[in-house]
């Protein structure tokens, strides 16, 4: 039977809609209010939160605690100081994307890594003689994500320690009267900060946040307009943008770091102190030019978009939430070009984007390409300008009060 | 003459449409120059703290009709276009009961069946038979009017067009097209719709800004230009804009800069200067000059064609028309600020039916009476009030807690008979604050801060004439190929060089930026023909 977060009984309250789904055998909303657009306004013009309780939760310590995670994720775990986060991935030895998750530094010895998936036996696995524990630590604490440009405003009604919290910092706090841990950090490339919270005072933390954040017009918002957000932001999310190459029947599913865009994370991929899993793969896959694709965000032209829809007798479908299947991409020649695993109206930038695979020789910025569009029960296609990611990107997301 | 005051183009206006249209040209790689009066661009479309910490949009306030070409084009979401979604629409009703509707078509219709079970399923059909109606006109709305009076073989092109157009859409559909031109709103809605707020509720929105009842031919006009705007393009919805107009007015600025456009504020408008029939630039009032050979009015007609050039040099068919173009400012705005959000009581304390427009305007009779007042000299009794408590939407306009409201105020006549704006000013202020509070008790508690707009205040500050908010009613002699006057709806005048581009020619006022975006394209037309 499906569980419900610490959370539940508050937020069985907020959603009027009673629309949920499942995620991850939690319980969650898919939006609460009037329209999921509002609700991702929320985040974008005021501030909104997020029920992330239902993510995976290792805490992983010991003297070597430091020299496994080297080993098992990719982004270099030893650039991470006490009191910071990253966002990173773990591979396969054949250099696949296995998953992606943050990881926060408590201590020379402690860290937390969060997960979509379950990862427990992959990583204990993976220990061997070094002197480190890693324990699930999931049901632990509930996690509450305070997006949006007021969400400073509000956490500091709630504790000191966080105005000057820089971006993907974490620190304890008290709130409520509880000990909790607040990192800037989030899923929807705004402003914003996630609250772990034990959960037993899950309830009594969400209460304060939301008697603090009223005057800043705080609002739920689900899943809906997260994936919006997301989009808008350019982050991938599994089961859309990859599948683990654990999980994967052939080649096509399977997905490395510098196909899926994550090449940025592999700094220092060359330092041969640091063997972790897959790295000999990704270099390899380097050294032959090896990459099957690029990931990129895709723009589309608004004016053709709406003349397609006009001159059809349509009115131009625009607004309508994250398409939830793969949509297809063509070059100038009509081969296919790639495709888009994530494709919605974005409210800010004014048209559809995407989060886009396309052959590595069509990536370059700027160039157009076709994005297929089904109009009167016909295939058609409408351009896209391959753009850089994040399509939106405020300044806030990362500066300093 | 010093190099530093000659210019390609001039843009007399630094209002929504002035900036638009001195975007496009400098974006084409014109020398810019945008003159605006005031300390401040945006005209009527601003955001002024005008009490501390409550900002207010104290003329426009909501982005209406703003044509997503202009957004893209002017690439404004790099300069921070940022629109709200305003999900709720609510009509308080006398009774004390409301109407609340949102964005699920089956939530509205139980709501509708609360006041009626027969209009239940007359919403879809309604929404669809305006909605054909609209993409006919959608066409209409941004392209340049034919001159059907012209002699050229263009001209006989653009009526062909029009005619093709018109000709190839289905006979309802035209014939729907012509009774909501033609015709008054309420008789529109009685084919669908029996629920007196039902029909409120839209024929609401039909009265805006032009002189003319719900039951007066020609609601149905203004109701269709209303129903033109569009937000992520769901037609007839509006948006709000961050800051409000003023956050948006400030984002077409920064793109007329980025494009290479001046922008110079404090700068009067004396006259245009004109040489053989030629303009060649303007005089401010403290005498400085600028020249150009592109000099464009983004004023009102009345401004355009009788005060910024000598009439006398204008054939008298055009002065006469502009002498017969109708102003006749009704609209007021009262903003509040407030300590608190109003309560409703059949809603208790529930305040989420404010994430949306509040229409005062219960039924076909109050709109209609409320509009029998300004016939006769006066302002309404009980006035039809388009209500935006903006905070909702957007926190940064008010402190926590506090909330500013903008009051659409209709009818308030900008010729009142045996007093004047000046002594009227709080009583009219006193009336929409009496009208709130007989449908929010309490209201007036609440009032922290309250700011009375006439139509003479909106004439004299922002310069629309009589305080028309559109620069000219939208009455169908004064619309398409007849705006601002027959023959002179290309944006282009009998001076040469000298253009209009503001809310009095096609397609009209709203925050739209479609007259300065046609208008640009004409420029550019005629100056590459003359190259």
């Amino acid at each position: 039977m499906v569980k419900c977060t610490p959370f539940h009984p508050r937020l069985s309250e907020l959603n009027t809609t009673q629309l949920w789904q499942h995620w991850a055998g939690y319980l969650a909303a898919t939006q609460y209010d009037i329209a999921a657009k509002h609700e991702y306004f929320a985040a974008r013009n005021a501030v909104g939160f997020f029920d992330a309780s239902p993510l995976y939760k290792y805490q992983i310590s010991g003297r070597d605690a430091e020299r496994f995670l080297a080993g098992v994720l990719a982004r270099d775990i030893r650039t991470c100081r006490p009191g910071r986060a990253q966002y990173t991935i773990w591979c396969d030895d054949g250099g696949y994307l296995l998953e992606d998750g943050v990881v926060f530094r408590h201590s020379a010895n402690d860290f937390l890594l969060t997960a979509a998936e379950p990862n427990l036996s992959f990583l204990q696995n993976q220990i061997g003689a070094l002197e480190v524990s890693v324990e699930d630590v999931s049901v632990d604490s509930a996690m509450l994500a305070i997006q949006g440009p007021r969400s400073r405003a509000l956490i500091a009604a709630l504790t000191d320690e966080v105005s000057e919290l820089p971006f993907f910092a974490h620190t304890q706090a008290k709130i409520a009267g509880s000990e909790v841990t607040v990192s800037r950090t989030g899923f929807t490339g705004d402003l914003g900060y996630e609250i772990l919270i034990p959960a037993d005072a899950a309830l009594p933390v969400l209460d304060a946040v939301m008697a603090a954040g009223e005057p800043h017009h705080l609002r739920p918002f689900g899943d809906q307009a997260l994936n919006i957000l997301r989009i808008e932001a350019g982050l991938s999310l599994i089961g859309v943008e990859f599948t683990s190459s654990r999980l994967s029947f052939n080649e096509h599913d399977r997905l490395t770091p510098d196909e899926l865009g994550f090449g940025w994370l592999l700094k220092g991929l060359e330092d041969d102190t640091r063997p972790f899993t897959g790295r000999r793969a990704i270099l390899a896959e380097r050294a032959a030019g090896a990459s099957r694709w690029k990931t990129v965000g895709i723009t589309v032209d608004g004016h053709a978009f709406d003349s397609l829809y006009f001159e059809a007798g349509l009115i131009p479908p625009k607004d309508e939430p994250p398409a939830e299947w793969e949509t297809m991409l063509y070059d100038d020649a009509g081969e296919q070009a790639g495709y888009a695993t994530s494709y919605t109206y974005s409210p800010m930038m004014q048209t559809q984007i995407g989060i886009a695979r396309v052959r590595p020789e069509l990536a370059e910025l700027g160039r157009t390409l076709q994005v297929e569009q089904t109009v009167n029960h016909t295939y058609t296609s409408v351009p896209a300008t391959v753009t850089r990611m994040p399509f939106y990107n405020p300044e806030r997301k990362t500066s300093m009060p | 003459m010093t190099d530093t005051h000659r210019y390609d183009a001039i843009v007399i206006g630094g209002g929504h449409n002035g900036l638009i249209n001195g975007s496009y040209l400098a974006k084409a790689g014109l020398k810019t120059l945008i003159l605006e009066q005031r300390h401040l661009v945006g005209g009527a479309a601003i955001t002024e703290e005008l009490y501390p910490g409550f900002s207010f949009t104290t003329f426009s306030y909501a982005l209406s009709l703003i044509r997503p070409e202009v957004i893209r084009e002017l690439e404004l979401v790099k300069f921070g276009f940022n629109p709200i979604y305003m999900p709720t629409a609510f009509n308080p009703m006398e009774n004390g009961d409301y109407l609340l509707t949102g964005p699920d078509r089956d939530e509205n219709i139980r709501e509708i069946m609360r006041h009626s079970p027969r209009d239940a399923d007359a919403m879809d059909r309604f929404d669809h038979d305006v909605g054909r109606v609209l993409q006919l006109m959608h066409p209409l709305f941004d392209r340049v009017p034919p001159n059907i009076f012209g002699k050229t073989a263009e001209d006989a092109e653009d009526v062909a067009w029009l005619l093709t157009h018109l000709g190839s859409a289905e006979p309802k559909v035209v014939h729907d097209a012509v009774r909501l031109i033609t015709g008054s709103i309420a008789d529109f809605l009685d084919d669908y719709f029996e629920s007196e707020i039902v029909k409120g509720s839209i024929a609401a929105g039909a009265t805006t800004g032009t002189k003319v009842g719900p039951m007066s031919a020609g609601s149905g006009l203004v109701f269709l230009m209303m129903a033109m705007g569009e937000h992520d393009g769901n037609l007839g919805s509006w948006s709000f804009h961050k800051g409000g107009n003023g956050g948006f007015t400030q984002v077409v600025a920064k793109a007329a800069q980025a494009f290479g456009a001046e922008i110079r504020l404090d700068s009067h408008v004396d006259h245009v200067i004109t040489k053989d029939g030629q303009a060649t630039g303007v005089v401010l009032q403290d005498g400085t000059e600028f020249f150009a050979d592109i000099v464009v009015s983004a004023l009102d007609p009345r401004r355009t064609f009788t005060e910024l050039v000598n009439p006398r040099e204008l054939p008298t068919d055009l002065v006469e028309s502009i002498d017969r173009f109708q102003f006749n400012g009704t609209s007021a705005k009262v903003n509040f600020a407030l300590d608190d959000a109003p309560r409703y009581p059949a809603l208790g304390d529930r305040t989420d039916h404010y994430r949306g427009f509040v229409s005062i305007g219960p039924s076909i009779e109050y709109l209609e009476r409320a509009y029998d007042a300004s016939k006769y000299g006066w302002y309404s009794e009980r006035p039809y009030l388009d209500c935006s408590l903006q905070t909702f939407m957007d926190p940064d306009m008010a402190p926590p807690g506090k909330h500013v409201m903008s009051c659409f105020v209709s009818y308030a006549p900008y010729h009142l008979k045996g007093s004047d704006w000046d002594t009227e000013r709080q009583g009219l202020g006193d009336t929409v604050q009496a009208t709130l509070e007989s449908f929010f008790p309490g209201f007036g508690d609440l009032v922290l801060h309250r700011e009375v707009v006439t139509p003479l205040d909106i004439e004299r500050v922002v310069g629309l004439s009589e305080g028309n908010i559109y620069a000219g009613d939208f009455l169908l002699p004064q619309m398409y190929f007849f705006r601002p006057a027959p023959g002179w709806s290309q944006y282009r005048t009998p001076i040469e060089g000298y253009y209009q581009c503001g809310s009095g020619t096609h397609p009209g006022g709203c925050v739209m930026g479609a007259p300065a975006r046609l208008a640009s394209q004409q420029i550019l037309k005629d100056r590459a023909a003359k190259v």
